[in-house]
């Protein structure tokens, strides 16, 4: 496929391997941010092909993966309402919430339909009026436009029997409570290539500035990657800490607008709870007042008890990247994605079931000092 | 034995006094007898069939094999095929992967009131089609009807016995480091044909499901290679990965592929990129996996390529002791990772 | 962050009104409608990124073609340096 295979090219895999190992002077933790890099550096056996000095940790990049276990619980309560069809990305379906999961709860009954895009849904909705079809949605900021344009659209049809059940995250305030701990190890980052897509780059400049942390936009093929961390590899070795932009065949410095646009006609900051880092204050979206009639926590009025997180699951420790999958105690034994303890085991592009599911024993360990 | 051309029957549905199917007609009384009457048994006549016992009896010589599968696929049709002909196709197949030449099959149907009779009609053509290609005799089965809301459309189930090839020794311990790992066709075709009209996740495309019988395939290849050929297996739901992963686990040795030999149809490649979903967990419904010896894994390949459902067929892969009781692959760029056992069915990503 | 996979427009299928724009995007053979919104500029034979059916960007070719040649650059550059 083009604008895909060509990012993929063994050979120029070797070349950008060849120049990281020879650069590499010093041991660096570098953090990538999205679910799917690093589902694309552990599928392509990367981080084993990286010199021992490099260490890299995986990010809180995985919108399912940080889904609240209450915002699960919302989901699941309104999947069990009489004529309502829950839709949702197939992610979200096996996620734990407190009693059961979305899959779970199809099992009993329930009318969850797995969806490709939020705009199907609308479709939905308009094809069964006498239904209330609920979207539930979630993402980072690469998604919050498609989710607002299924509202608007929603908006323009008139639909009564559309709404959307909105847990959007964002990333730059997650990006400085990682950075922002006293235990934080992180020398680098590689920023989200498709968040930045759409948000640009503007919000990371100062990130890279207070905290002195070079920051390289990077995109998911293999080559995108390395050639990511070689950038900031290179920034490492020579003492900077700039923002600089490897995705550049999407991403411009001032992002998206239209994209930007339709997000803010819809949806509002707002504070937010992350499974595993706890609330961080205006790090979501939630849909504003002018649009009040098609969110789904007004319409249903939910009001479910905050629910608890598994107290023996680590996930907050591996999305801050100081531990490890490997290093969890119950990483492949009480907590297998079959039944696990926490989210980043049950999404694909969690820390732990990429690890679970593609990763040689003989993975990289933390490198100390 | 040659296979026959695939038949194109001028087969028009009977007059019936009733476009649908009713709880009637699997009440057993005269309802019942006109849909079978003036339907399944003609379009499915043979010797056996005929004498409308209520079971088929016939002489037995030799070491048989016995297998049974039901099918429940949604939807019924599909591009390039319906439920009927893969219920054919997936017994006899699991036979040959026994290394056994299908004779006989029942038959059964589950059907929910209210499915047309021109649907069924169709599903009982696409039979015929599938049985005379397999050659394969259809002798005894069931038709029950149930309530609306209690079925999806239509189930079937077919159980199947074959002889089996006095060449053939397929067991998985037979299965020994350095045996080749060898797929006879492109993968992940039929469940993306499938997935194309998936409701909520559908795409426009030509992928067309791959079901089809492989019974003749697998005995001239076993006419040839007898015990050179450890083990077969269809892989179904689950993909290649599940198969692999399971005998991984039986053999305790490591099964190690290539990604960059794996066949996979470039559409059928975009569609997984597309919803985010892995090949080699994606259902197959007309290749068959191998684990031949390394001796004779090139011409078994090269014979594999001279028959009509062998054209893409290739070695993936290879058995060895290291990492025993795991499968692992050896991705395009150089990297290895592990290929896991599906959790569950594999569910299209966004992230 | 997300899937997002590149496709080419092969056809603009209405233009009523901008939230409802669409276009046939083909990713290698398989086509899928997909909202154009957030990518006014776009037109027939472009190659747009998708992301749960909505374009979020148009590939920029001139970029996509930098990343070849960067180590290239970056020897040459080193050389001018010792």
């Amino acid at each position: 496929m083009k604008y895909l295979s060509e990012y993929r090219d063994p050979e120029l895999v070797e070349d950008f391997l060849r120049e990281i190992h020879r650069i590499t002077t010093k041991p660096w933790t570098l953090m990538e941010i999205c679910g799917g890099q690093t589902h694309s550096l552990v599928k392509n056996g990367i981080l084993e092909m990286l010199p021992k000095k490099i260490n890299m940790v995986h990010g809180p990049g995985c919108p399912v993966c940080v889904t609240s276990v209450s915002v699960i619980d919302e989901a699941v309560h309104l999947a069990f309402r009489p004529k309502t069809i829950l839709c949702s990305f197939g992610d979200m379906l096996r996620v734990p919430g407190s009693s059961k999961s979305l899959l779970e709860a199809k099992a009993e009954g329930a009318d969850v339909r797995i969806l490709y895009s939020p705009l199907e849904a609308v479709q939905l909705a308009k094809d069964n009026p006498d239904k209330q079809v609920v979207f539930f949605a979630v993402g980072f900021e690469t998604t919050a436009p498609a989710n607002a344009l299924s509202v608007i659209q929603a908006h323009h049809l008139q639909l009564k029997n559309y709404s959307i059940l909105a847990s959007h995250v964002l990333v730059p305030p997650a990006m400085e409570a990682i950075l922002g701990d006293h235990e934080n190890r992180i020398d680098a980052f590689l920023a989200a290539g498709h968040v930045c897509t759409i948000m640009g780059m503007e919000e990371y400049y100062p990130i890279a500035e207070k905290y002195q942390c070079p920051i390289v936009v990077t995109g998911f093929e293999p080559v995108d990657l390395l050639q990511g961390i070689l950038m900031a590899v290179q920034q490492l070795e020579a003492g900077t800490y700039k923002l600089e932009n490897q995705y550049s065949r999407s991403v411009q410095r001032a992002g998206n607008r239209m994209a930007m646009e339709t997000i803010h006609e819809v949806f509002s900051i707002s504070d937010r709870a992350w499974r595993g880092l706890g609330n961080i204050p205006q790090s979501g979206y939630e849909v504003n007042d002018r649009y009040k009639n098609f969110n789904a926590r007004l319409k249903f009025n939910l009001n479910l008890r905050a629910a608890e997180e598994n107290k023996d699951c680590i996930s907050g420790q591996i999305m801050k990247g100081l531990k490890k999958p490997r290093q969890c105690p119950n990483f492949g034994t009480r907590c297998v994605p079959e039944h696990p303890l926490g989210a980043p085991m049950v999404s694909s592009e969690g820390a732990c079931a990429a690890y679970y599911h593609y990763s040689n024993a003989s993975v990289n360990e933390p490198i100390e000092g | 034995m040659p296979q026959p051309e695939k038949i194109a029957l001028q087969c028009p549905m009977p007059k019936f006094d009733f476009d649908m199917i009713t709880m009637g007609h699997g009440s057993g009384g005269l309802l019942t007898h006109r849909l079978l009457q003036s339907g399944v048994f003609d379009i499915l006549k043979n010797d056996l069939l005929d004498q409308q016992h209520d079971g088929a009896s016939f002489h037995l010589n030799g070491n048989v094999a016995f297998s049974t599968d039901s099918y429940v696929i949604s939807p019924v049709f599909f591009p390039g095929g319906n439920i009927g002909d893969l219920a054919v196709n997936g017994t006899v197949n699991d036979l040959a992967m026994c290394g056994a030449q299908a004779q006989y099959l029942s038959l059964a149907f589950i059907i929910e009131e209210g499915l047309l009779m021109e649907e069924f009609w169709r599903i009982l053509v696409s039979i015929k089609e599938a049985a005379t290609r397999a050659n394969v005799k259809i002798v005894t089965g069931d038709t029950k009807v149930v309530e609306k809301g209690k079925g999806d459309k239509i189930f079937v189930n077919t159980s199947g016995i074959g002889f089996i090839h006095e060449n053939a020794s397929i067991h998985h311990r037979n299965i020994t480091s350095g045996d080749k790992i060898i797929v006879s066709g492109n993968i992940a075709t039929h469940g993306m044909a499938i997935m194309s009209v998936r409701q909520g996740l559908e795409f426009e495309s030509d992928i067309k499901t791959d079901s089809t019988n492989l019974n003749h395939t697998v005995m001239k290849l076993l006419d040839e290679f007898g015990y050179g050929i450890k083990f077969l297996r269809d892989p179904t739901r689950g993909g290649v990965a599940s198969v692999l992963n399971e005998i991984a686990e039986l053999t305790q040795l490591g099964y190690h592929l290539d990604q960059k030999l794996i066949p996979v149809d470039e559409r059928v490649d975009s569609a997984c990129e597309m919803l985010g979903l892995d090949p080699l967990y994606v259902a197959n419904e007309g290749i068959f996996m191998a684990v031949v010896s390394a001796a004779v894994a090139g011409q078994f390949v090269e014979a594999l390529r001279n028959d009509p459902n062998g054209s893409n067929a290739s070695v993936i892969g290879q058995v060895s002791e290291l990492q025993p009781g795991k499968v692992t692959m050896r991705s395009r760029i150089g990297g290895t990772c592990i290929v896991s056992y599906l959790t569950g069915e594999q569910l299209p990503r966004i992230c | 962050m997300c899937l997002a996979i590149p496709g080419k427009i092969i056809e603009i299928i209405n233009q009523l009104d901008d939230t409802f724009r669409d276009g046939k995007v083909s990713f290698g053979g398989i086509n899928k409608q997909v909202n154009l919104r957030m990518v006014p500029e776009a037109n027939v034979g472009d190659y747009v990124l998708v992301h749960v059916g909505v374009a979020i960007s148009v590939v920029d070719e001139e970029e996509a073609q930098k990343v070849f040649s960067y180590l290239k650059e970056m020897g040459e550059v080193d050389e001018l340096k010792s």
